[in-house]
């Protein structure tokens, strides 16, 4: 268990800045994989099984094309258009094709709405499922033992663990995705936000509000 | 199985860290390892179930302590090992000893970007109906196999309701093991926290579970 000895270690020195902030050991570690990773490609592409051109196009399409700006851009057009909304409600994943977000790890989508009283998160306990088409490559805390473990049965501490602190009298709805739909929360509409454009309401839509461990940056003023 | 994997309701692993600023790569092995992973998808040797069972399978210890990219290359590796697409010495020396074996599909550069666009739809045409309708009670099995699953462990025999009809979806657990698609009607179970944690649990919470039709029996 030295290993995941280490890993509490690393989280008590809450060194969260530094490069290669999850790495489970030193640096050497990461060079052992670079090594290891670079042998198998080379015999991948001998053995004639993968073209290593194609690897790069994967890579830059979830580091410059499919991230949560695809989700935010889904989100503002549903706060800003109740037909599109209802279209979202009634088949997500045609909805969000409409704006050009499909493929891998989205072919089946569903939207799950924030409301006064509920709050919705998304957890994969059994592995790493997550929308992909629509928020890119899942964050490392997503796929963490933590996270996995303790959504489902302790969801307020958890979002306290991310400095979201719900109305006690709101309840929460976790999503766990254990089949291959895959789950987008439409978090609710800040206040103020009236007469934004589509582009203006993007931006404050931030990914963790997208899986339900945040809120929009814009933080909703309290009715009370 | 019951796995290391089937995390849902475990207690032992501390607190989530959400590193500020995440970067989507922390090393430049984790892209290459992320970009192989989905390129040998498409040699139609496995599916999506076998290779989560393939992760599932790795070493408890193993799994628990590892990043999920080592976990996704040491599942890549075995399944390329059990199938005979390289052997332990070539992995180790990068060395081709052997030619490759005929794959399906070898996705280029250029044809890449439809391909991931593309994706891999599971539902299929349904050839019976519902067998369970939304707002019906329904109990969860209590299955324990040996094979692959996607019922947790939390949820099994336990009392839920049908909040929805999610499609006719091909069926992870016979999938995995090279049984067919098996599709079926695949439904969202809403579970009340406490149902599932007890007072551990906060009263008015709930869980909803993706279930196929499988899984279920009438309450």
């Amino acid at each position: 268990m030295s290993d995941s000895k280490q890993h509490s270690k690393h989280h008590e020195n809450g060194d969260h800045d530094h490069d290669h902030s999850h790495a489970h050991t030193d640096h050497s570690h990461w060079s052992d994989m670079d090594l290891k990773v670079k042998t198998l490609e080379s015999l991948l592409v001998e053995k004639g099984y993968i073209d290593p051109a194609a690897l790069d196009v994967i890579v830059e399409t979830y580091e410059t094309k499919v991230g949560p700006r695809n989700g935010a851009a889904v989100v503002a057009r549903a706060w800003n258009d109740d037909a599109y909304l209802r279209r979202l409600r009634e088949n997500a994943t045609e909805a969000i094709a409409e704006l050009g977000f499909s493929g891998r790890q989205g072919e089946h989508m569903k939207i799950v709405e924030n409301t006064a009283d509920t709050h919705n998160m998304v957890v994969c306990t059994l592995c790493s499922c997550y929308p992909w088409s629509v928020l890119g490559l899942p964050p490392v805390w997503y796929k963490s033992a933590p996270y996995r473990s303790r959504a489902v049965m302790e969801p307020r501490v958890v979002l306290s663990e991310f400095g979201l602190e719900l109305p006690e009298e709101v309840r929460i709805t976790v999503w766990d995705s254990t089949a291959e739909m895959r789950y987008l929360v439409i978090p609710q509409r800040p206040d103020g936000t009236q007469g934004w454009s589509e582009e203006a309401l993007a931006e404050i839509v931030t990914r963790d509000s997208m899986i339900g461990t945040g809120l929009p940056l814009v933080r909703m003023e309290s009715k009370a | 199985m019951n796995g290391l994997h089937d995390m849902g309701g475990m207690q032992c692993h501390g607190s989530v860290e959400p590193e500020s600023n995440e970067p989507i790569f922390h090393a430049a092995w984790e892209e290459r390892a992320l970009a192989m992973t989905v390129a040998m998808g498409f040699a139609g040797k496995w599916n999506i179930d076998i290779s989560r069972f393939a992760r599932e399978s790795l070493p408890p210890d193993f799994y628990l302590s590892k990043s999920y990219y080592q976990i996704w290359l040491a599942g890549l590796q075995s399944l390329m090992l059990e199938r005979g697409m390289v052997d332990e010495k070539e992995l180790e020396t990068g060395k081709c000893e052997t030619p490759g074996l005929d794959v399906k599909r070898i996705v280029s550069a250029g044809e890449m970007p439809a391909a991931l666009a593309a994706g891999a739809p599971v539902e299929r045409g349904a050839v019976v109906e519902p067998g369970f309708a939304i707002g019906e009670d329904v109990r969860t099995l209590n299955i324990n196999p040996k094979g692959h699953t996607r019922l947790p462990r939390y949820a099994r025999g336990k009392s839920g309701r049908i909040a929805a009809i999610q499609g006719y979806h091909v069926f992870p657990d016979s999938n995995a093991h090279g049984e067919g698609e098996n599709p079926q009607w695949l439904y969202c179970v809403c579970f009340e926290a406490q149902e599932l944690f007890g007072q551990a649990a906060e009263q008015g919470n709930k869980i909803m579970v993706d279930c196929w039709g499988a899984y279920l029996e009438h309450a």
